[in-house]
């Protein structure tokens, strides 16, 4: 046990594990590329929806079902169902990432859209704001918070998951769980897990300083950091 | 300025929320829209702003009806405040202010400044405007509510409950702010309250709604309190009506004489002739009671409520200075508070044919402590022996008694 992780510690430490076409910065990138991808084309598409459900309260049952339907989903299963329908390329690993991402993002807008105070919309309202007045200036601003702890869950969920790529032959940090795997390499595979267990942590820490530092002015209880 | 013309709303789950409302508020002056919930004055108060829009009748501000303007700037020129301020979170105080004036498209300096002015009128002071509501107390909240209805400077303000969240003391001290407040701008006002406290306090006019949406009386406080309409709005003005009344009573007319010089209790004077206190005469260890000085502004039920707690049973009196004018006895005081209430309640019992009461001689009306225009029939004792008028109302119940 203690040689695997004196193996593994030199794995992840060693200049030509690091460089190089297939090096480790190499694969972080292309890692982080899926992922941020991903992310932002559900987002595109959760964050209409969540404010639009959240704005008129109408269809309220998708979003509080989506979130259970996105947990049931089979992320692998999506991967093989696309890649048999579209031969080799980056769409399956791109429709099951933003399939993960999207439930996330629009329980959570729904849930900060909801989470505004009835009085203060009431008084926006009767302030003279008209409906996207209301939607921008007031519900959008305090739901913040709760949609950008959204945005973080389902990147850190995707982060997670991008190691789906490797599985249908593209790059990425899956790679050495894979090729680790197929060349019963164990220091590999530990290390891939390592690396995108890293990610996860580190972008989750620094988003929500982000947000500690952004709502720092907010009463408490309208953090949900 | 506002008019209701036979206003229904009628909500989809079928319960009617206002009955046939007709009213009409003229410009200037605070009408409180008052009863127990479910009875219509709020939903009335959300129409004018069409916060709410009625399902018939036509509702008309400054002449225009509301129902033909877009509702959004119909609401910019209509000030609004709510429950709970409803401030924006996320906005300083300042920018709260400024939110009317923004939408306008004054542009962030004129806003700003204009905001900044507001925020020193409502009794704040300057940096408050930096700080974020949640950083301020109740009572602060509200003003910077009221500040901000009054931000883009609208002829109507509409205060839906504004006070009823805050203590006692602060609601007190609010209510005060907004009486100055109104002495300065004279706005056309609609407050909505449950409480009837309130209502003889803040309004020129008070419009009774019962369960269902039916306005019962509209008329001056000191109108309903003397004769009003039903048995409903007399439950509704509770036990002590008649105190109540002696509260909108000025003691002005009260007699008064000089202090005694003899008795058991002298009034010990500082320097300047003001009162400092009550002491028991006779030799150094005598008690002493804190007096409490009135003037003519006051009201008869402060009168009576001194002349209760002072040992001498007299009310010390001082001019606008504080230096005394002279003393007025407890029966003064009673007698007063009695012809007070006569006028108002019409004098039933006691007609001259003595059969059914007779109709109410005069205008009930007196100089009231918050200082609204006297009327003189009303303050001078020769009102009592005014032939009834012919438009006095002629039913029975207009001269009820008050107990």
């Amino acid at each position: 046990m203690y040689e695997l992780f004196k193996d593994l510690g030199a794995w992840l430490v060693s200049g030509d594990q690091w460089g190089g076409a297939d090096g480790i910065a190499q694969r972080l990138a292309e890692h982080l590329q899926y992922s941020l991808l991903a992310t932002l084309i559900a987002a595109a598409i959760a964050l209409p929806v969540g404010l639009l459900i959240g704005h008129t309260g109408r269809g309220a049952f998708l979003a509080i079902n989506l979130s259970s339907f996105g947990r049931a989903l089979p992320t692998v299963g999506l991967v093989v169902l696309v890649f048999l329908a579209s031969g080799l390329s980056m769409w399956p690993v791109y429709i099951a990432l933003v399939a993960l991402a999207v439930p996330s993002i629009v329980t959570n807008t729904y849930a900060g859209m909801t989470a505004v105070d009835p009085e203060v919309k009431d008084a926006a309202r009767g302030q003279g704001m008209r409906a996207h007045q209301v939607l921008f200036q007031v519900e959008l601003p305090l739901a913040l918070p709760l949609i950008m702890t959204g945005l973080r869950l389902a990147l850190i969920q995707v982060v997670a998951t991008a190691t789906i790529a490797a599985y249908v032959s593209f790059g990425g940090l899956g790679r050495y769980v894979f090729d680790g795997l197929a060349q019963r390499d164990l220091v590999q595979v530990l290390g891939g897990a390592v690396l995108v267990a890293l990610v996860a942590v580190v972008l989750d820490l620094a988003l929500s300083g982000l947000q500690r530092l952004l709502f720092r002015h907010r009463p408490s209880t309208l953090k949900s950091a | 300025m506002i008019q209701f013309e036979a206003v229904h709303k009628r909500f989809p789950n079928g319960t009617t929320a206002v009955h046939d409302l007709s009213l009409d508020m003229p410009e200037g002056g605070v009408t409180v829209f008052v009863g127990s919930s479910g009875c219509g004055k709020t939903t009335s108060l959300r129409m004018i702003n069409r916060m709410v829009d009625p399902t018939s009748g036509t509702i008309r501000v400054g002449g225009r009806n509301v129902l033909e303007q877009d509702a959004a700037e119909l609401r910019r020129s209509i000030g609004y405040v709510i429950q709970q301020a409803g401030l924006f979170p996320h906005r300083t105080v300042l920018d709260n202010i400024a939110t009317v004036p923004l939408l306008l498209g004054w542009g962030r300096k004129k806003a700003r400044a204009a905001a900044g002015d507001l925020l020193e009128r409502v009794g704040l002071a300057p940096e408050m405007g930096r700080r974020y509501p949640h950083q301020l107390s109740g009572g602060q909240q509200q003003r910077v509510g009221v500040a901000r209805a009054l931000a883009a400077d609208p002829p109507v303000l509409l205060m839906d409950e504004p006070f009823g969240a805050v203590d006692p003391v602060v609601r007190t001290q609010l209510q005060d702010e907004l009486l100055r407040l109104q002495r300065e701008l004279n706005k056309t006002i609609v407050f909505v309250t449950h409480d009837i406290d309130e209502a003889v306090r803040l309004g020129d006019r008070i419009a009774v709604f019962r369960t269902g949406g039916h306005l019962v009386q509209c008329a001056s406080p000191a109108e309903l309190l003397a004769r009003p309409a039903d048995d409903f709005v007399a439950d509704f003005l509770g036990a002590e009506r008649g105190l109540k009344l002696l509260s909108l009573t000025a003691l002005v007319d009260v007699k008064q004489g000089a202090a005694p010089d003899g008795g058991p209790w002298e009034l010990v004077l500082d320097g300047a002739r003001k009162p400092v206190v009550w002491r028991e005469r006779g030799g150094a260890g005598g008690a002493e009671v804190p007096v409490r000085p009135l003037r003519d502004t006051d009201s008869l039920l402060s009168a009576l409520n001194e002349s209760i707690a002072s040992p001498s049973g007299l009310v010390a009196r001082v001019d606008a200075e504080g230096v005394l004018t002279g003393v007025s006895s407890r029966s003064d005081i009673h007698s007063a508070a009695g012809d007070a209430h006569l006028r108002g309640a019409g004098n039933g019992a006691t007609s001259p044919d003595g059969g059914a009461p007779a109709p109410e001689p005069s205008a009930p009306t007196a100089a009231t402590p918050r200082g609204s225009a006297p009327d003189p029939a009303a303050q001078s004792p020769q009102g009592l022996d005014l032939p009834a008028p012919a438009d006095a109302p002629a039913d029975g119940k207009s001269g009820r008694g008050v107990a």
